[in-house]
């Protein structure tokens, strides 16, 4: 680790896991996980959230007399205090009513400010109230607007892809993800292909409007971010809560590797595709966010 | 006695597109029971088995969240209102 370095300077460059006890199950396929939980604020959202803040300052829209502000479920939200505390800018994020208190909690430590909106209408109903305040003061914020900003998804065809075909020595065949805004998709999906068109692009996604699987999105039901683009998916896998939950606990049991709800999605969605799958393929998912973030919750009990 | 349940938008196509239904109950748990009656695609939404919430289905009375309180067996008064929402955190 090089000294000298700021918390910007940590964000990206994870480990790949590989998750050996689970592939036991399997014949030849090799799994692994790009361990995004060891971003400086524990989850991946730090990568979208530094390309967004630094593509701000180069354009000249974020200057120091605004506020950033956006519409999050958690994560992004994190990012963004932490990322604008140590730039010194305001932070102001529409979160649901319902996120926990943990999660506000950490928000309000790094100095960030919090809308609370309708829990009933989840993160479309934060999404709709930060357009309402920018469109009401334009003039006070800088609204990067994660489920729209092409900066996002460019973080992960920058950073995620390129470092996932670097850290699998070029033999990645398949990568697997769920979307929220879709950054992590659409970015790691476009910049593997780019690297290799026959790398296959893998979409988790939650089997009902309905479900826990935390920060994840059910396209078909909510509103579609602006840079989602479902024909990259070569192929789309339907993950339950109940699966979701199961695997996060094996995750830790097994593994040792305390990840959130959206990482067990994903490692599940792996499994499924990995059993159809001929020996020699190399596939890769994404644990999101560190477990630590859903100790209160209940399904690690069962 | 009549109470009012708050439908989150993600449950809304199974309950007609309502924001809100009125039904009966002096306990949340016979409040959603007869909820689930009238609606009974809803159940397997909201109920792990015939006796309890799935995990990350909260409820809130009033404002109060059930796991605090008595769970299925927290009392309604006439008029109270009874909001479903699910855990929400996390992103990628």
């Amino acid at each position: 680790m090089k000294s000298g370095q700021t918390v910007f300077d940590m964000v990206g460059g994870t480990p790949l896991l590989r998750l050996p006890s689970i592939e036991r199950e399997l014949n030849g396929v090799e799994l692994y996980a790009k361990a995004e939980y060891f971003n400086p604020t524990g989850s991946v959202k730090d990568r979208a959230a530094k390309a967004m803040i630094l593509d701000g300052i180069a354009c000249g829209a974020l200057t120091h007399d605004k506020t950033i502000i956006d519409a999050t479920s958690g994560n992004t939200g994190i990012a963004y205090a932490a990322l604008g505390a140590a730039l010194g800018y305001k932070v102001a994020l529409c979160l649901p009513a319902n996120a926990t208190e943990e999660r506000k909690k950490l928000m309000r430590l790094y100095g960030a400010e919090i809308i609370e909106t309708d829990p009933l209408e989840s993160s479309d109903g934060a999404y709709n109230e930060c357009r309402r305040l920018v469109a009401e003061h334009p003039e006070q914020y800088f609204y990067p607007d994660q489920y729209n900003n092409d900066a996002n998804w460019k973080a992960h065809f920058e950073g995620t892809a390129v470092e996932i075909w670097e850290q699998t020595a070029h033999r990645v065949t398949h990568f697997v993800a769920g979307t929220g805004t879709s950054g992590t998709f659409m970015g790691t999906s476009r910049g593997l292909k780019h690297l290799n068109p026959e790398i296959k692009s893998v979409l988790m996604q939650p089997d009902s409007p309905f479900h826990g699987l935390e920060g994840m999105k059910h396209m078909e039901s909510t509103i579609k971010p602006g840079i989602f683009d479902d024909s990259i998916a070569d192929i789309k896998l339907e993950v339950s809560t109940d699966e979701a939950y199961a695997m996060t606990r094996r995750l830790v049991r097994e593994e040792a590797v305390l990840v959130g709800i959206s990482s067990g999605a994903n490692v599940a969605a792996a499994l499924k595709l990995a059993k159809t799958l001929p020996p020699g393929s190399v596939i890769v998912t994404v644990l999101c966010d560190n477990g630590n973030r859903y100790l209160s919750e209940e399904f690690w009990e069962e | 006695m009549s109470v009012t349940i708050l439908i989150p938008t993600a449950l809304r196509s199974f309950v007609d597109r309502k924001s809100e239904v009125e039904t009966e109950g002096s306990t949340v748990g016979e409040a959603l029971a007869n909820l689930t009656a009238q609606y009974p695609d809803l159940k397997r939404q909201i109920y792990e088995n015939d006796t309890a919430l799935r995990g990350f289905v909260n409820v809130f009375v009033d404002g109060t969240n059930i796991k605090k309180v008595n769970g299925l067996d927290t009392p309604l008064a006439a008029g109270a209102t009874v909001m479903i929402v699910p855990a929400i955190a996390g992103g990628c």
